[in-house]
């Protein structure tokens, strides 16, 4: 029988948020590339949340933009609303987020997407993988069509065998509405890829016009807007922007929520998937925090050419009347109309353990695979991975060692290397918590941490390079600088100090001491220091920092230093590790089941001691001697 | 044993774990006439030049010529702990073929662990189990055949090392570290929790609990250092010092205390050249008695070795004992001592109250200011009055009432010890960052420290602790 065959160099299925930025590495690093998607409307659709970024995701951003991604440029030309997080902590914990016009936002990455060379888009649900001898030959869709590829990268996010539920209805239908993915979840239990059932959920989304808004307080963006791609001229995003708005739920909401648990299929036990805990539905949040009388509610727009508004922290499962009366509890809701029922959804992902660093299925070569498949959550962290993965097909293909990105240099190497290493029960959620060297991965570094690797990897033009190469110059010196220049004690200093309110010197000191005040700051100091040379912000920001937090940045980069030695002792592959005698049974089987790319990494399997990595140090060594003698 | 799925750029040159430096004890923990404190990695000759002084000069031992012995004493800052020979190895010519350092000191357990605890504070970390073995593989000394029995022995030791040591932690300490951890652990997930989600929890007015959360902690932590301290040192021996003027007493105290328990060790090499020491039990606690050449004659102490050398005695001291002639007056040689016991431990004992008294415990109390807090024993050495109430004394100084005396509630390994020691440095940290003005989220780096400190002392690991924390107890999200 005849039937549509074509032949590309990399296959992408899914055009979410990794999807997309897998699909344009691919095709920018010079391969053909071939971009599938159910529905051509869906392509960089955000079901859930209207924004990007956020604690530790907007670090995300930052980092895919460094990398050579797109997610912050497309952020920074459609969002409506923006601020900077945390901004009385630490700068490791300032992180960015923008409430996104979610259409235009679509549009924009679209447009992007079809302007890109090399680059094809193809609507089709992918429902057959195709392996040849575990390796990846192509894929097969629906209606019968073969597109043969060298590498396939997965990015099916929620739509594998996916339902949604709300009361007692369940819908077999993706995110949205649209069409879930029922076949391709058989082919990969057929190539003995394991999967998972997780779920997650999302609230209503109400008509502006039926909002009472004048009980709700106003909550605005920041008057001065920090772009989130390096490329973006500050200048550029400075615009007018819209509201989002605060109310709470309270005592009667929680009562109606009560009453009607066992309509709930979370209660029912209708839902098998795993939640995550960190985006409880307010059905959970009222249960377990049983002791709090009220929760908050955030009112997000969800563009400016749409009257819904997202009615953040009360995602729900509940059914539709019971949805109506709890909404309609809260302050300013009182005659709210639901324009889309919240809803919670379940669908297929794998257990990540079954991915390399590089993200490539450590026994079918070729496939690849990111974002919400992988057992995430969040927009950003599927963009990250999709960067990775698609990065790392493009790499496959043309014979290259894979870009691995590990825990000291980003948010996105802690993000995979949990991901394809620990146990995880519930859809991933980034946290800055999960970073131990956080301090080193800030929001406001993360081009000098990575712009290198993406120029490397071929998605950084020479020019952005160089220029990052001529910043860590200038901040090197300049740090270097401020820690010579000293100031006495002498009138026009104590006058300084006094007006900060800082205590007065009494005897001289350098510059680099004052800075380290917590009341003052570089550009205080300007008047003290009259052969400044005069610096861009970001050099001036990176200067602070650095002479501020000097100590514990020493000491996060010591912790570095010790952390790479491990990492950089990698572990023979498909190895059988019954052989060494020495190790702990439970050692054995996980290091079998796992086979970690590292010893690094296997000091991070849960029920590898410390014991048994010095064990696999010396069988190492042991090897490597009696290789010397054979050879 | 050639396997076809190595690839050739698995190994590289300098292949070991860690090279940060490591210090154990070489010796057995025994009471032996000598006790060898190893050092081994990049900085070993840094850290014993922070805590050693040669008799003469001023010589460094970082600059000092490889495989030479060198003859001076080791301080942990001003205090005195022993007189030591230190051999100086560098690598690649020591056992680990790194730079090596060997302090060779006068056995007994308490000195020797007091070294290594010194040894851990300026630089060094505890050694694990087999670790300078595993060095001594990995950098190439021992030989292919011996490298079965390495692992076997690391995996071995390392078993041996958490039963017995978390055998010894069944009792009061555990549940205290644990109790401790769990405070720890709350007050990170709260600020994560905040730093996550700012706004739906907020960190205003935080500083102040967390201030007094964290005088808590520390509180509990020195308690149980105190304890643990005090609880080895009652076990293993406080080492005592006797003062006190001529015929006050002294030789007939040390005899009483000999005579009294029959289980005397004899004497060993002490800790100076020229003294000795005796191990005496009274009741459960056990007495190194610092016999100088002068306590057992007649002699003496101030006049014939000097106030210089009286002080040398006392510094060294864990414990006081200050002899007083109840029948004679006090003069200037007393006054000398009562300076020399100035923010000592030191029990004041007042001699021969068999004989008709001239001093008062008042007048003793009103000769000097500090002497106030002293605890004061009315002895007859020669008839052995006062003794049960000297050792409830010493109980009372060294136990600080707050506990009973019991072989479980003591960290005893000096890597459980250092872990502690760690955990507190670090909560320390928490409060410097919090006087400094840094901002919350540098809190929780040193806190997490001490968290994991404290998880190492009674073998727990802290994996997904905290993510689970901050779930369970703070409610996030969208």
């Amino acid at each position: 029988m005849a039937f549509l065959e074509e032949t590309y160099d990399v296959c992408v299925v899914g055009a979410g948020h990794a999807g997309c930025e897998a699909a344009l590495a691919s095709a920018r690093l010079g391969l053909e590339t071939i971009l599938f998607t159910i529905s051509i409307e869906s392509i960089a659709m955000m079901p859930c949340n209207p924004n990007i970024g956020g604690s530790s995701k907007g670090h995300l951003v930052r980092e895919v933009d460094a990398l050579g991604g797109q997610m912050g440029i497309n952020i920074d030309k459609t969002f409506i609303q923006s601020k900077m997080l945390n901004q009385s902590k630490g700068p490791a914990v300032h992180s960015l987020r923008a409430q996104a016009d979610k259409a235009e936002y679509s549009r924009r990455m679209r447009q992007t997407l079809e302007e890109q060379e090399r680059l094809t888009i193809r609507q089709a649900e992918v429902t057959d993988l195709l392996i040849e001898d575990d390796v990846i030959t192509g894929v097969g869709t629906f209606s019968g069509a073969v597109y043969h590829a060298r590498a396939v990268v997965l990015c099916t996010g929620t739509y594998l065998k996916a339902r949604c539920l709300y009361g007692d209805v369940v819908q077999q239908t993706g995110p949205n509405g649209l069409q879930a993915a029922n076949g391709l979840s058989d082919s990969l239990k057929k190539n003995g890829v394991e999967l998972l059932r997780f779920k997650t959920g999302t609230p209503a989304r109400i008509d502006k016009k039926s909002i009472d808004f004048t009980k709700m307080q106003e909550q605005f963006g920041d008057e001065r807007v920090v772009p989130f791609s390096f490329t973006t001229d500050p200048d550029e995003v400075q615009k007018e922007q819209a509201s989002c708005w605060l109310t709470y739920t309270n005592e009667r909401t929680h009562q109606i929520i009560r009453d009607n648990l066992d309509r709930s299929p979370l209660y029912s036990g209708m839902i098998e998937g795993t939640g995550p805990r960190y985006c409880p539905s307010i059905e959970d949040k009222v249960v377990k925090f049983a002791e709090r009388d009220r929760h908050q509610v955030f009112i997000e727009p969800e563009g400016l050419s749409t009257t819904e508004m997202y009615v953040g922290g009360m995602s729900s499962s509940l059914p539709e009347d019971v949805q109506y009366e709890m909404y309609r509890t809260v302050p300013g809701l009182e005659h709210a109309k639901i324009v889309r029922n919240a809803y919670a959804i379940e669908y297929d992902c794998i257990d990540p353990r079954q991915l390399k660093p590089s993200l490539e299925f450590k026994k079918i070569s070729g496939l690849f695979s990111g974002g919400q498949f992988n057992g995430s959550s969040g927009y950003e962290e599927a963009a990250g991975q999709g960067l990775v993965a698609g990065i790392n097909a493009a790499r496959y293909v043309k014979g290259l060692e894979p870009m691995i990105l590990d825990r000291s240099e980003c948010y996105i190497g802690v993000l995979i290397d949990d991901l394809v290493t620990k146990e995880n029960a519930e859809p991933y959620r980034m946290m800055t918590s999960r970073a131990e060297y956080r301090l080193l991965l800030r929001q406001d570094n993360a081009d000098l941490r990575l712009t290198r690797r993406g120029y490397e990897a071929g998605l950084i033009s020479q020019e952005r390079y160089d220029w990052v190469v001529e910043k860590e110059q200038l901040i090197e010196r300049e740090v270097k600088r401020i820690g010579h220049v000293t100031v006495g004690a002498g009138e026009q200093v104590q006058k300084l100090l006094e007006q900060y309110g800082s205590t007065p010197l009494k005897t001289g000191t350098t510059l680099a001491e004052l800075i380290r005040r917590p009341e003052l700051d570089y550009d205080a100091l300007a008047e003290l220091d009259p052969d400044r040379p005069k610096l861009p912000d970001d050099v001036v920001e990176q200067v602070n920092i650095h002479i501020k937090y000097d100590g514990y940045i020493r000491r996060q980069m010591k912790q570095v230093k010790e952390f790479k030695k491990l990492e950089n002792k990698r572990l023979p592959q498909k190895f059988n590790y019954d052989i060494i005698n020495s190790l702990r049974t439970e050692a054995k089987q996980k290091l079998n089941l796992y086979q970690p790319q590292s010893v690094g990494q296997a000091s991070r399997i849960a029920g590898v001691s410390p014991a048994d990595i010095s064990v696999l140090l010396i069988y190492l060594e042991q090897m490597n001697r009696g290789k010397h003698e054979t050879e | 044993m050639f396997n076809p799925f190595f690839s050739k750029d698995i190994f590289k040159a300098g292949a070991f774990m860690k090279t940060d430096t490591i210090a154990a004890i070489a010796t057995a923990k025994t009471n032996s006439g000598i006790g060898i404190v190893r050092i081994s990695g990049e900085d070993a000759c840094s850290v014993i030049d922070r805590i050693y002084r040669p008799r003469a000069g001023k010589k460094k031992l970082s600059q000092v010529k490889s495989h030479t012995v060198h003859y001076g004493y080791i301080y942990d800052e001003d205090i005195l702990i022993d007189e030591v020979m230190v051999l100086i190895m560098r690598g690649p010519n020591s056992y680990t073929r790194e730079d090596t350092v060997e302090i060779d000191c006068h056995g007994g357990t308490l000195v020797v662990r007091r070294i290594l605890e010194t040894v851990l504070r300026y630089g060094a970390r505890a050694a694990e189990p087999g670790e300078f073995t595993k060095r001594a593989f990995l950098n190439g000394r021992i030989d292919l055949s011996q490298a079965e029995s390495v692992i076997d022995v690391i995996q071995a030791k390392n078993d041996f090392a958490l039963s017995s040591s978390l055998s010894q932690l069944k009792g009061a300490v555990l549940e205290r570290i644990q109790k401790l951890r769990a405070k720890v652990l709350h007050e990170i997930a709260f600020i994560e929790s905040a730093l996550d989600d700012p706004e739906h929890i907020s960190l205003e007015g935080y500083k102040e609990t967390l201030s007094s959360v964290l005088e808590g902690l520390l509180t509990e932590l020195s308690g149980i250092r105190k304890t643990s301290e005090n609880g080895a040192l009652l076990k293993e021996g406080i080492q005592t010092v006797i003062v006190g003027k001529p015929n006050a007493g002294k030789s007939s105290l040390l005899n009483r205390l000999v005579g009294r328990e029959r289980a005397i060790v004899t004497p060993v090499a002490g800790t100076t050249r020229d003294t000795l020491e005796e191990q005496i039990s009274l009741g459960g606690i056990t007495l190194n008695v610092v016999d100088t050449a002068g306590i057992r004659s007649t002699e003496d102490l101030v006049e014939q070795i000097g106030v210089d050398k009286a002080r040398e005695f006392v510094d060294k001291g864990d414990l006081i004992l200050y002899v007083v002639d109840a029948s004679l007056p006090l003069d200037e040689n007393d006054r000398q001592i009562m300076e020399l016991l100035k923010d000592k431990k030191a029990i004041v004992l007042l001699n021969k109250t068999d004989l008709p008294p001239v001093i008062t415990p008042e007048d003793l109390k009103g000769g000097c200011s500090w002497f106030d807090t002293y605890p004061l024993v009315e002895i007859s050495a020669l008839e052995g009055m006062g003794m049960e109430e000297l050792e409830e004394k010493i109980r009372d100084l060294f136990l600080l009432g707050e506990i009973s005396f019991d072989d479980e509630i003591y960290l005893t390994n000096a890597r459980q010890k250092a872990a502690l020691e760690d955990a507190y440095q670090s909560l320390l940290h928490v409060k410097d960052s919090m006087e400094a003005g840094m901002p919350e989220d540098f809190y929780s780096i040193d806190l997490m420290d001490a968290y994991e400190e404290l998880g190492s002392i009674i073998g727990e690991t802290t994996g997904e602790d905290l993510i689970n924390e901050i779930f369970s107890k703070f409610c996030m999200g969208k």
